[in-house]
């Protein structure tokens, strides 16, 4: 059985409304056999109800830290946060652990690329929603199992009852993907954390997971922050993006603009890195290098050593600027801009 | 868009590789998968030819099949005039450095004690190729075309990225100098940036060296931007054959169509909004195939007859076998010339 359905259209862009959640100055430092290194640098950025942010970056550059870090999924004694993470008008790094957890499933969830890491293999699936809805709410074992089967049903599984009774690994990645986004959204969070979620998945089972994502969000109003190395993805699906790189956000903005008239070079780097169809072979734009380890990043831009437009001044620290709805972390975006007309 | 002529459409020389009705099973009686099941096409020497696919619909036993890796239950496979699989083992030897298949994971190609270059030396080695100083000049020579620095050679697998790890897994096949590589999943692994500097390079490896690909990966960006011709699996059969910018472009299979609508692109808001098809449900259980159609079980234009009567592949066009009933009413959509709308890149 199929359908031909429209895109899910996207909420209107939200106005002016006070953030949902607000990271402010993050820093994560983590520990490894070689000491603490510094893992994100002075990550800003906000989410309003029900928009739906999309973070993209090359692997390692934060997007998966970001994400635990808000949900302080880190162990205290390998890691050190600071900043500030203001989600619905508290600030979650001043919470106690017990506040936290509470948080934690209830108002804010998060899915992850492989599910098999969030569930349990010993449990049957339909325990462990059951599980999650009762940590957060005060219901009896069947109501929370009708919950459960509920969750399983509002996620596209035909026959949620015997499903319910299976164990993680008897399902396809797909069906595990569902599991997982029935046991995120089953207390009805107000922020969603997808992780990668259909990285490992072919495009078929890809979009048919996008569309229910973005389908039962926009249901019941729930803002989505959306990590993904997949810009097309992005392009479809989110209101803003940021763009990372070394442990930091070096642009931001409304999703339309940002691809269509990128700012920063190495933004613009990975959209045109896209493959086609119809670009002539051998032509695609790559962009050189890899990115430094971070016990080595260069002390002024960090995307110096690969970029094309690199001057002396880039050797300088670098800040991120507000221009409008937009923010840039590059010293020369202004000369880029007049000089290629921003598009190209 | 691209001037793509298949220089080797037009050549009638002798196909590099071509495969007959060629079948591949595992397991026996009731737990038989037929990974490959039925399956022809011929691949001309320089071509690109992709095949794209599901996971689990055969690629890669395909893919390892057609080089000679694994038994063909069935059918035929040549490699030029050679039938590879009725060679002595010492012909094999020699045959094996011809026609080569790179995999997805570099990491399984090395050995975590070996520095690179030892690692790309090691082939040659094995097949008892010049002597050691030979062999290093070679291997970094290889590893200059792969643009990988003497530095690089020195290291060891986990100190490079990906990337790296997946061009010095090339240069270990390249320094065989083979004729037909199998590329199977190569880029998937990789971050976009890297992803677009590996398909350069496996563009300028194939004029330079003149090899055949045979470039298997799931993902429809890939495959359409670097193939000449595509086939399109599901379910260990070929949908569809043709050029890469026709089946991109102009679909005949419901299935080929189905993939296309399903890919995301980078577009404006309006051009968003479009229709897509969402295939429901997954590929069925190996052990269980539907009947007739195979594709039935999620095709949105199935009619009853689909679940009993199995589709021939036909000849549609020059060049464009399909395998639907309704090919012929798939290809009338395009009657008029131009058909074929091109979506505008963003940038
Ligand atoms: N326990 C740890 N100790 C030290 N460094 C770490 C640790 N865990 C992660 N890192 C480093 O933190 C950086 C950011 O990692 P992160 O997982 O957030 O990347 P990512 O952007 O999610 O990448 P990917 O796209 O590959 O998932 C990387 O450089 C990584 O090597
Ligand atoms: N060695 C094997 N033994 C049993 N079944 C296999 C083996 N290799 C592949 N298969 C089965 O054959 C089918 C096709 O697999 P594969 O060629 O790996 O597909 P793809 O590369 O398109 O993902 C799958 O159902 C897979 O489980
Ligand atoms: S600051 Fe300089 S090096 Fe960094 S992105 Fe801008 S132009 Fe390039
Ligand atoms: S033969 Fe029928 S089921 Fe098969 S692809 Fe064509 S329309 Fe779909
Ligand atoms: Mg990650
Ligand atoms: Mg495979």
């Amino acid at each position: 059985m199929s359908a031909t359905e429209a895109m899910p259209a996207r909420a209107e862009a939200p106005a002016d409304q006070a953030a949902l959640l607000s990271v402010e100055d993050l820093k994560l430092d983590l520990r490894d056999e070689q000491g603490w290194v510094r893992v994100l640098d002075g990550v800003s950025f906000d989410i309003k109800p029900r928009e739906t942010l999309g973070v993209v970056g090359e692997s390692g550059c934060g997007k998966s830290m970001t994400a635990l870090s808000v949900m302080q999924l880190q162990s205290p004694r390998y890691s050190r946060l600071d900043g500030r993470i203001n989600f619905q008008g508290r600030d979650l790094l001043k919470l106690s652990r017990r506040q936290m957890s509470r948080i934690r499933g209830r108002n804010i969830s998060m899915i992850f690329q492989e599910p098999m890491s969030a569930l349990d293999p010993v449990f049957t699936v339909g325990a462990q929603i059951r599980e999650t809805v009762q940590c957060h709410f005060d219901v009896s074992k069947r109501e929370a199992d009708e919950r459960a089967i509920e969750a399983l049903d509002s996620v596209g599984i035909a026959a949620p009852r015997e499903i319910a009774k299976l164990y993680p690994m008897s399902l396809s990645g797909g069906m595990r993907q569902r599991v997982m986004i029935a046991m995120a959204l089953v207390c009805e969070p107000d922020l969603l954390i997808a992780d990668e979620p259909t990285t490992a998945l072919d495009v078929t089972i890809q979009s048919q997971i996008m569309d229910l994502l973005l389908n039962l969000s926009q249901k019941r109003g729930t803002a989505i922050m959306f990590i993904t190395h997949n810009l097309a993805l992005v392009s479809q699906n989110c209101d803003r993006m940021i763009t990372m790189y070394g442990g930091q956000i070096i642009e931001g903005g409304p999703v339309d603009d940002v691809l269509s008239k990128p700012l920063h070079p190495y933004t613009k780097g990975l959209v045109h890195s896209v493959p086609d169809a119809g670009r002539e072979r051998g032509t695609l734009n790559a962009i050189p290098g890899r990115v430094p380890s971070l016990r080595a990043m260069p002390p002024g831009c960090r995307f110096e050593p690969r970029c094309p437009h690199a001057t002396t001044i880039c050797a300088r620290e670098v800040g991120i600027e507000d221009i409008g709805n937009r923010q840039i972390r590059c010293h020369r975006w202004q000369d880029l801009t007049s000089i290629t007309g921003g598009a190209q | 868009m691209s001037s793509r002529q298949t220089e080797s459409s037009a050549s009638t020389g002798v196909p590099a590789v071509s495969v007959q009705d060629m079948t591949v099973s595992f397991g026996r009686s009731r737990t038989l998968v037929r990974a490959v099941d039925g399956v022809s096409f011929t691949v001309a020497p320089g071509e690109i030819f992709g095949i794209i696919g599901e996971s689990g619909s055969g690629k890669s036993t395909l893919g390892r099949a057609a080089v000679g890796m694994v038994t063909p239950s069935g059918g035929e496979v040549r490699h030029g005039a050679v039938d590879p699989f009725a060679l002595s083992r010492q012909q094999l030897n020699a045959h094996r450095r011809k026609y080569q298949i790179i995999a997805q994971d570099p990491n399984a190609a090395f050995n975590p004690r070996m520095t690179i270059l030892e690692s790309v030396m090691e082939p040659m080695y094995i097949a008892g190729m010049g002597n050691r100083a030979e062999r290093r000049e070679r291997a970094l020579a290889m590893l200059d075309t792969v643009a990988l620095s003497p530095e690089m050679s020195a290291r060891y697998p986990h100190d490079l990225s990906g990337g790296q790890k997946q061009r010095a897994n090339i240069a270990r096949a390249l320094v065989l100098d083979p004729e037909v590589l199998v590329c199977d999943e190569v880029v998937a692994a990789l971050d976009v940036s890297i992803q677009a500097d590996m398909l350069n390079l496996f563009w300028r490896l194939k004029r330079d060296f003149n090899l055949t690909y045979l470039f298997i990966s799931h993902d429809l960006n890939v495959v359409s931007h670097i193939s000449d011709r595509v086939a399109v699996m599901y379910f260990g059969k070929i949908m569809e054959i043709g050029p890469a910018d026709e089946v991109m472009n102009r679909p005949l299979h419901p299935y080929s169509e189905a993939l296309r609508s399903a890919e995301p692109e980078i577009a404006a808001y309006q051009a968003r909004a479009r229709e897509r098809i969402i295939l429901q449900g997954e590929i069925p259980s190996a052990l269980n195939p539907p009947s007739g159609c195979r594709f039935h079980t999620r095709c949105p234009r199935a009619v009853e007859m689909c679940a009993s009567n199995e589709p021939e592949q036909r000849e549609l066009a020059p060049g464009r076998f399909v395998a639907c009933h309704f090919a012929e009413e798939m290809l009338a959509r395009f009657a008029p010339e131009g058909g074929g709308q091109k979506h505008e890149s963003v940038g």
